[in-house]
This record gives C-alpha cells, structure tokens and sequence, in this order.
C-alpha cells in the first residue's frame, strides 16, 4: 500500500480528539469521517486524501473504547496508523473490525518520516519504503494473531481453528 | 497463577495460561449501552450485508443493557439511539435492560456493582473503556470496541492475550482527607498513561483490605487511564457482604495462587499520602492540591462512573455542609439507586442548600457530550476520569480531575482547595 503521510509529532493522541465526545450518537461512517481529528487539527478533513497514512509518537487512540475512532480515521481515507505505541482498545479495534492498520515503528523510523512524504509498506516484508527520500525503515511485525485477523479480512472472518 | 491468570485459565478450558499465551475465553458477562449498542447494530448490518447470520444471540440471559451516555435524550439522533437500544433487546429477548426514567437506571459501570450484574471469578467484557471498574469485585473486567463486543454477544467468547500483571501493594489506611481517587491518580502519574498498557492491574495489600467496596472500585475504574486491559482486586468478605445485600446469585470466587508471579510490585504507604490534582491534559499530569495553581474555577462535577458512588456522594456534603458554593456546582448521583439513599439520608438537600443543582444520572457532561459542557476558556474541577483536551466541552476549556473532597472544597472558594484548608 502507498500513501502520503500526514505527521502529528506528539505522544497520547487520544480517542476525544481523533472523534470528541458529542459525535458518539453518530453511526453514519461517512458523516464521522468528516469530524476525524477535529479536536487536534480542524483542517484534517480538508487535507487527508485517499490511501494517506498518519504517523503519531507513543500510546496513539489512548482514552475511551469508542469505534468511532478508527472508523472515523478509516473513512477519511486513512488505510494505516504508524506510531510508536497503540493503545490496546483502539489497536483491537482496528484490526478485529478491518478498519486500518496499526503498524508499530521505532523512535528512528519515526523521526525519519516527515509531513508529506509518500511511503509504500508492504506488511508481509514488514518493509516500509519512504520513496520522497529513497529510504527504507522496517515496522515492528504483526503477532502472530493480529497477522492472522489481518490477513483473514478482520475477526468475524477469521477461524481460530485454523 | 495470579487472579487474572486463573480466571482466564478457566474461561478458556485450560489448566494453566501464561503472560502473553493468546487464548479464546467464554465470556460471562456483556454489557452495551446507548453508545455501543447502536454502534454493535451497525456490526450487526454489515454482518448481515455480507451474509453472515445476526438473527440470535449466544446467550441474551448473559447480557444486559444500560442507557447512560445521551440520556436524558440530547436531541433527535440520540432519542432514536435510545427507542433502538429497545428495539433491540426486545428483538433478542434481553431481560436486562435499565431505562431512564424506569425505575433503576444510571452508568452502565455503576450498575455492575450496584446491581451485582458481576460477580467474583467471572469474564465480563463491556462496550465501553471503563468497564475495568467492575474487576474490583474480583472478575476479569475489560473494555472492548463494537466488533469485538458484536462477536461476543454471537459467539459467547473473545481473544485475549493474557497480560502480565502490575501489582501495586497499598499499606495501612489513607488518612480521612484522602480518597481512593488521589491514590489511583498518584499512581497513573509514577506510571504515565501507558504505564499500565495491555497489561493488568492489581491492587492488594492491607490499604485496600481497610478500603471500602466503593474505594476499590475508583481504583480499578481509572486504571483504564494507564492503558491497562484490566484492574483487579482479589475479592474478600467485605466483596461478598456487599454482593449479599444486593441479591446477588452464587458464585465461586478465585484467588491467586500462594506463587503468583507478578511483572512488578509497586508499593505505597497509604498515610503518606496527600489529596492532588491530575492538571489539564492529562490523568498523569499529577500536583499536589496545596502546591497546585490557585487557578479561578468556573465549575465543579461531582459526577460520573469513578466520582458519584454513595460514598462519594457522603464525602462531598460532608465538605459542602453549611457552606456556600461560589462557582457553578452540579453533583448528579450516578444511579437512580444511590439518587433516592442520597435523597432518604439528607445528602441531596445540603447540595441544594449550598446552592448546587442536582441532576439526574448521565455520562453528558463527563464526556463533553451534553448536560453541561464547557465554553471556550472555562475551568473545571472534575470527580471524573479524563481531562483529555475537549473532554468536557470546548477544546479550548480546562478540567483538573480530583477527588470528591477536593472538588466540594475548591466549590467553595472557587479555586482548587485541599479539604483541610477550608474553615
């Protein structure tokens, strides 16, 4: 997958900003997606454009077990979060209900992707290549379970059995 | 085996799991409410467009229903969220449902304990993030998303990774002007907002033995706000004494085992302790009350899952007896049940008298989505959980979380107050 990226360079973005409280009553996706980010930045709607990735700092979707966050994220075009660190809800939440990718980097990756850049990760080389500046950063590897629901299409597609 | 490890153990048939086994576990329990109940609906639309089967749920006695969030109705969309909700659990055949203005209602979280809807050993997972509040009664507690919960109500079980566990030793007993709530906050800010992330927390040694039920609950509730998967407390005579009175049916109860292995043990004298504040815009964000910022407040919340417990509800008219409120005060029990022993004992008429309004139980305001929010520039002094920006209203308001004593003393003088400081 390929995408721009657009960068918020702090720690503990969490779900009140990425969807705030009072759109909770919302289910429609789509309108959803036009109030992602709105508590951190106003003009995301504006500018995120289709298969776009955001990259963020430590402990990202921390706070409430709202859906609504990666929903919100994924119908603005969102096919992937980079970050240091997910908060456990919002990580399940991503890939049980095959919304978007939360992909894992290291403090040296982070700081190596700026605002902008176009990547192109490929999950199953755990590779990600920043072709704005001819360089290429490896992502923490999925677990073995978040691997198989990934590649099963989200949780009610995947069989424990197999 | 800990407590944590044991119950999943037995949830997933096994004789024993280990920190980062990945298991199946049958659940219990499984709680929605206005927000995640419409939201599990949605699921349930996309699983039926794609032809998978959505017509019966594993088991509808296992489930009950909360209305807590956008009660009363704020507007349209969430009066239909609400006559969904009962559509649907008239469709499945769920018993459990608490309506506003029924009789019994109020937070989803309070009503797991108030209602014994959770007992000592069992899996119960909640379509909300602090759900980690009702492991205080000794049950595996934690919050999951709309799929996840949407899969449980079809499937009866969820994956986990088994956490390790955080095991925090409280010693002796917290002086009278400190609460649970300013132990809970000192340890979110030695351990960071994801100083407990997708592990458990355990809370144990004689500090919580000599805290009530209602204590250990405020405890396991904000332990969502280090990013742990869950809190527990291993359960004692003062659990089943509490889980008795309120009808509560049979159960069998686990402790760890005499070799439980824990990740890390945090230890705390509870008498050193002093009341503090969690300053905007974070839980971790921890000052001391009496070194803290003599900020004006605008308001004060005596509110919510973590602080309008009966208890809570009894510390603060102690504080605001006699006295008059000088900023904008609400207090709004946190069940019809704790509403009407607040009103029987006297509570709700000293509120009244120090010029606080009193409200009916509701997540609004605590979440900033009605009932209250903040303007542009206001400051808040909170009973509640998050001080995220926006939270509680306006981006650009302000709240400081604190416990039920702070909050009533910083109505007072309108700034943030430690209990003692108040003639």
């Amino acid at each position: 997958m390929r995408g721009g990226v657009i960068k918020y360079a702090q720690d503990n973005i969490d779900t009140d900003v990425i969807i705030p409280g009072m759109y909770l009553k919302i289910h429609d996706y789509a309108e959803l997606a036009t109030h992602a980010m709105e508590g951190l930045d106003p003009d995301f709607h504006s500018k995120v454009k289709k298969g776009d990735f955001v990259l963020a700092g430590k402990n990202f979707g921390c706070g409430s077990s709202r859906e609504h966050a990666p929903i919100a994220l994924a119908h603005s075009g969102i096919q992937a979060v980079l970050a240091l660190s997910f908060a456990r809800i919002f990580y399940r939440n991503a890939v049980d209900g095959a919304f978007l990718l939360p992909i894992e980097v290291d403090e040296s990756t982070y700081s190596a992707i700026s605002q902008g850049d176009e990547l192109e990760i490929d999950t199953a080389t755990s590779r990600i290549r920043n072709i704005t500046r001819n360089e290429t950063y490896r992502m923490k590897p999925f677990p073995d379970i978040i691997a198989k629901i990934v590649a099963a299409g989200g949780l009610f597609k995947f069989r424990p059995e197999e | 085996m800990n407590i944590t490890e044991k119950i999943l153990a037995r949830a997933s048939g096994r004789d024993r799991v280990a920190p980062d086994d990945v298991i199946f576990a049958d659940v219990d329990r499984v709680m929605v409410h206005d927000v995640s109940g419409p939201g599990v609906l949605k699921v349930f639309e996309r699983l039926r467009e794609q032809g998978i089967p959505v017509d019966r749920l594993k088991d509808p006695s296992k489930v009950w229903v909360a209305e807590d969030h956008f009660v009363p109705s704020a507007d349209k969309i969430s009066a239909e969220n609400i006559v969904k909700l009962s559509n649907f659990t008239r469709e499945y055949g769920i018993e459990k449902h608490f309506r506003y203005g029924m009789g019994q209602y109020g937070i989803c979280h309070t009503l797991s304990h108030e209602e014994a809807l959770v007992l000592p050993g069992q899996v119960y997972v909640g379509g909300d993030s602090h759900t980690n509040t009702t492991g205080a009664l000794g049950a595996f507690a934690c919050g999951l998303g709309h799929t996840d919960v949407a899969y449980v109500l079809l499937n009866g079980r969820i994956w986990f990774k088994v956490p390790e566990t955080l095991y925090f030793q409280i010693n002796g007993r917290l002086p009278d002007h400190v609460m649970a709530k300013d132990l809970i906050l000192r340890i979110i800010g030695e351990i960071g907002t994801d100083g407990g992330a997708y592990r458990a927390m355990q809370f144990g040694g004689s500090g919580v033995e000599n805290m009530s039920v209602e204590g250990r609950l405020t405890l396991t509730n904000m332990t969502t706000e280090a990013g742990a998967k869950n809190g527990i407390i291993e359960p004692d005579q003062k659990v089943y004494d509490y889980l008795d009175g309120r009808g509560a049916a049979s159960y069998t109860p686990v402790h760890g085992d005499g070799d439980a292995e824990y990740a890390r043990v945090y230890e705390y004298e509870a008498e050193e302790l002093e009341p503090v504040v969690a300053e905007p815009f974070s839980p971790a964000n921890i000052s001391v009350v009496r070194e803290a910022p003599s900020t004006p407040l605008d308001k004060a919340y005596i509110g919510s899952c973590t602080g309008a417990k009966m208890e809570d509800l009894e510390a603060a008219a102690r504080v605001l007896k006699g006295k008059t409120v000088k900023i904008r005060t609400e207090v709004l029990p946190a069940a019809i049940s704790i509403y009407k022993r607040a009103a029987d004992s006297g509570l709700l008429k000293i509120f009244l008298d120090a010029g606080a309004v009193v409200g009916p139980p509701t997540c609004g305001a605590c979440c900033g989505a009605h009932m209250g929010v903040l303007a542009k520039g206001e400051v808040c002094i909170s009973t509640t959980n998050r001080n995220f920006p926006g939270r509680m209203g306006h981006v650009e308001s302000r709240t400081y979380l604190a416990s039920p004593q702070v909050t009533a003393a910083s109505a007072v003088t309108g700034r943030i107050t430690d209990p003692r400081d108040l003639d």
